[in-house]
């Protein structure tokens, strides 16, 4: 489909990744990468629980969340046994590799080599006491909201 | 749909304004085509990707995702993007003569 509005083409997009679950990070990283693939300049800023899928020793391990998501289909007291969540995520990681969709390590690393700009929140990284060490080698820099915007300059900011 | 002269003949183009049919491409037509998108030279590592990207097409009917493409190709991510600046999907996939990519990776 050709752009045959009368708007110009989006040049720039930063999208806020602010959930820590497998459904949660991955919207914003297809996002980001497609947005790269098609020539867009790119900013990925990750927050509050977003940020998990950043830390080196969370990052493998994101679930999908089986409670409290209706549209799983899966009634509460279900999806709260242990090994639920476990289960749907091995599922879901397996659908998501057959559609050539790389775990979130390497994702992250293809969006990075892509020239996507990778950011964590200051805040967060003061409330949950972590340093850039904790963070794996994709993450450019941590940044306050201030300086989110004004990386941001020029952007559609995309909040997931 | 238009069509526009490329080397002395008319060619078919889509809605994307990629090639339209698959056999006026040729590697003449690929340097013309790499030029419109500011591609100035078509060195040996652009034709690694065309080819590939042709030989997927030929073979599975879609053009390949960049994670397959950089994969199997032995051209890695940075590399692409600097092969075909400015997205490399749709680029590489213009330059080959292919349609524009479906798929979201």
């Amino acid at each position: 489909m050709e752009n045959t509005s009368n708007y110009p083409p989006i040049e720039k997009v930063s999208i806020i990744v602010s959930h820590g679950s497998l459904e949660g990070v991955y919207p914003g990283l297809i996002m980001a990468n497609g947005a790269r693939m098609a020539g867009i300049e790119a900013n990925l800023f990750f927050t509050f629980f977003g940020m998990e899928a950043i830390v080196n020793k969370k990052m493998d391990k994101l679930k999908v969340a089986t409670v409290g998501n209706p549209a799983m289909h899966i009634p509460t007291i279900l999806g709260s046994i242990p090994g639920m969540s476990a289960f749907a995520t091995s599922m879901m990681k397996k659908e998501i590799e057959k559609i050539d969709i790389p775990p979130v390590r390497e994702f992250l690393t293809m969006i990075h080599d892509a020239g996507c700009n990778i950011y964590a929140c200051k805040a967060t990284v003061d409330m949950f006491h972590l340093t850039k060490s904790d963070f794996c080698d994709e993450v450019d820099d941590i940044i306050s909201v201030g300086q989110f915007y004004e990386v941001s300059a020029g952007a559609n900011i995309i909040f997931t | 749909m238009a069509a526009r002269e490329i080397l002395g003949k008319m060619l078919e183009f889509d809605t994307d304004n990629h090639l339209k049919n698959r056999d006026d491409w040729n590697e003449q037509v690929a340097i013309e085509l790499a030029k419109e998108e500011g591609i100035l030279e078509l060195t040996d590592r652009h034709w690694l990707v065309i080819n590939f990207m042709r030989k997927e097409y030929m073979e599975k009917g879609n053009a390949p995702s960049i994670r397959k493409l950089t994969k199997e190709s032995g051209v890695e991510t940075k590399e692409l993007y600097s092969l075909f600046p400015k997205g490399p999907a749709k680029k590489a996939a213009k330059v080959a003569g292919l349609p524009k990519p479906t798929g979201c990776i």
